[in-house]
């Protein structure tokens, strides 16, 4: 995982300038700051709206209507831990109440020391190898909770 | 002389450890002296074989899987190389059975070539359907694609022809090409498996259909939930700009088409087109009513054209080969192949390309081979998260448009999720729900309110609480979200929980007994 830059508004100007020319350039703006910076800051909201013309309310709008955008800082790492209907097919609700309890946390919850916040999503494409993950950009097909840890050492090497 | 290895980095391939394999081969191979190319390729959707690696010999390509990155070197002793014999290996690829028995004709190069190569690509006879298109008209090339009988394979149906024909006609200074590759539906992979493995097939096939439309701008709209499709796709598109295959003069053509390819953010509803269409221009994903229709007003405002990656993929191989080509595939008013995937509890699951008309028994026994867990099948659901759950007696249907509307169930995108009889159909009831009420975008009452009611009240079915009057509600609620709501989302989701209700009464009549679905 690329290492995160601390929250900066010059920098985000900056990001945000190199999107202006761009169709319908919320989106890639959304994705390119919380790349940059893990999560996509309240401070962003007033620097789109201005660059792109829009209300604060509408941008708003935008980052919380879509799953991925952050509004706080995550884990190191994210996991992405499919629920969908291939994977429940191959026993992903017993197996994610495994991994949860074994993190120690919730849904959308991080651990305590940082290292992983654990989402749900709905297919990630490996359905016919299930249960399907997702570690970091990593997919993991086949999941088990002891293959998770291994995925979460690979992408952290 | 250098040996050609060729190792998947497909995403399943991946999730299996392809990338350790590779390392793993180019690791022993140097110790022992062996000068070897390893290229990536895509899958060729032999699923439960990969990573499967193959060789190239004077006998042509060898298979060997599913291989783990221990079995590497006892394979290199075993004169991987040369083809040489291993209890992994699997012969050639193109022989096995249920790789030959397919019609491959919009797959036939995924998997086989260097997914980012243009050169490759057109060794494989990439290309063709746009030197094709470019001898023809407009009016030509929409002939072809309305001949052909190609239907939108996003899971509408809709005759690829008369869309396209319409934004052909309409008139404005800009019109755009959008690929719906939003590939949501649970149990569907065949779009990532496509942008992986031959994402150049997608950007002709767009190709096409910006000359034959005069559309000069294109876009991919990608699930963000595919990394590495669209990691390839960025590379395969600056590569065909290179090449001239993109850009202000497509081939030499005169003619401008520029493509790119945007991430979406975790929103299914993004994959009904109008919806789609806002998250592209960076609004929220809020279903349009329609009409107006996209091919009239689309993207700001312009026409575009909308399709499926499947829809545009289909598209060089008609051109090439003539609309009766591939119209001689198929059945009925499903002409072609459909490019099926067998997910789920399934021994053999992959990537079953097929003419329309085989029965879902045929993909599940014959390719798929019973279920992974070795238990009886119990239920089958058809075409994604909004598709019905069909139990044994319905297996025989045939995979076509009008056949399973007519047993009230759905092609969709093609995903095939197989269940053994372990699964709880309640439950599953009551997924469909939770899903819509998380997915839904909140325009529409039905879907909005409904799906969050559906819940509630199956959880009191699940309880055993005045089962009868709760299903009688659920009953209504479907009626109302299937007449009532705004696009397929809240439309749709009454199929999986009314199917279930419907071949599965007895999972909903034992109130008390089970769970309510794990949070």
């Amino acid at each position: 995982m690329v290492p995160q830059e601390p929250w900066s508004a010059t920098r985000a100007a900056g990001i945000i300038a190199e999107h202006t020319h761009l169709e319908g350039a919320t989106l890639p703006i959304l994705h390119a700051l919380q790349e940059t910076f893990g999560y996509v800051d309240e401070g962003a909201v007033p620097l789109i709206a201005d660059a792109l013309n829009l209300s604060r309310a509408e941008v708003h709008g935008c980052i919380t209507f879509y799953h991925d955008f952050r509004r706080h800082p995550a884990g190191r790492h994210q996991v992405k831990l499919c629920r969908a209907e291939a994977c429940q097919a191959m026993g992903s609700d017993a197996l994610h109440a495994e991994i949860l309890g074994r993190l120690g946390v919730d849904w959308h919850g991080t651990t305590s020391d940082g290292r992983v916040t654990v989402e749900p999503v709905y297919c990630l494409g490996l359905c016919a190898n299930g249960p399907g993950a997702l570690v970091d950009d990593l997919p993991v097909a086949r999941l088990t909770a002891d293959g998770l840890e291994s995925a979460l050492t690979e992408v952290a090497s | 002389m250098s040996v050609t290895l060729y190792v998947p980095r497909d995403a399943v391939a991946l999730g299996l450890g392809a990338n350790r394999v590779a390392k793993a081969i180019a690791a022993g191979a140097e110790r022992r002296g062996l000068a070897v190319e390893i290229v990536r390729t895509g899958s060729r959707g032999m699923l439960w074989l990969e990573p499967m690696v193959e060789v190239a010999t004077p006998d042509g390509r060898i298979a060997y899987g599913p291989v783990t990155p221990g079995d590497v070197e006892a394979l290199l002793d075993a004169g991987l190389a040369e083809g040489g014999a291993h209890p992994l290996r699997l012969g050639r690829p193109e022989e096995m059975p249920y790789f030959a028995r397919q019609h491959r004709l919009t797959f036939q190069r995924c998997g086989v070539v260097d997914p980012v190569s243009v050169l490759d690509y057109r060794e494989h006879g990439g290309y063709r359907g746009l030197e094709a298109a470019l001898k023809l008209d407009a009016e030509g090339i929409v002939a072809q694609v309305r001949e052909s009988g190609l239907r939108g394979r996003g899971g509408a149906g809709f005759p690829a022809g008369i869309k396209w024909n319409t934004v052909m006609l309409a008139k404005s200074e800009q019109k755009y090409v959008v690929c719906n590759a939003d590939e949501g539906d649970s149990g569907t992979f065949a779009d990532r498996m496509m942008m992986e493995g031959d994402p150049f097939n997608l950007i002709e096939g767009m190709t096409i259909a910006a000359i034959a439309t005069g559309a000069t701008r294109g876009y991919i709209y990608l699930r963000s939930e595919y990394p590495q499709a669209f990691a390839t796709l960025k590379e395969a598109i600056a590569n065909a700009e290179k090449a001239g295959f993109l850009g202000a003069d497509v081939m030499g053509s005169g003619k401008a088409f520029h493509l790119e390819v945007r991430l979406g953010a975790g929103a299914y509803i993004c994959g009904e087109e109008t919806s789609l269409l806002e998250s592209l221009e960076g609004k929220r994903g809020i279903v349009r009513a329609k009409p107006p229709i996209p091919a009239l007003k689309g993207f700001l405002g312009q026409p575009t054209l909308v399709n499926n990656v499947m829809t545009f993929t289909a598209v060089p191989y008609i051109l090439e080969h003539g609309a009766k080509s591939y119209a001689d595939y198929g059945m009925g008013r499903s002409l072609g192949t459909l490019a099926i995937q067998l997910a789920g509890n399934i021994k053999h699951g992959g990537l079953i390309e097929y003419a329309f008309g085989i029965t879902l028994r045929e993909i599940i026994e014959d390719f798929g081979g019973g279920t992974q867990s070795g238990r009886p099948v119990r239920a089958v659901q058809v075409g994604g998260p909004l598709g019905a759950y069909f139990p044994d007696h319905l297996l025989d249907t045939p995979l076509d448009y009008e056949a399973m509307a007519a047993n009230k169930g759905l092609v969709g995108h093609g995903g095939i999720v197989v269940f053994d009889d372990t699964v709880d159909m309640a439950k599953q009831a009551r997924f469909a729900f939770e899903f819509c009420a998380v997915e839904s975008c909140g325009k529409c009452t039905p879907c909005r309110i409904g799906a969050t009611r559906g819940v509630e009240t199956m959880d009191k079915v699940i309880a055993g609480t005045d089962t009868k009057r709760n299903l009688s509600i659920i009953a209504d609620l479907c009626d109302v979200m299937t007449d009532g709501s705004l696009c397929a989302m809240g439309g749709l989701t009454p199929m999986p929980v009314m199917s279930a209700i419907t071949h599965f009464p007895e999972d909903f009549e034992r109130g008390g007994q089970m769970s309510v679905a794990a949070e």
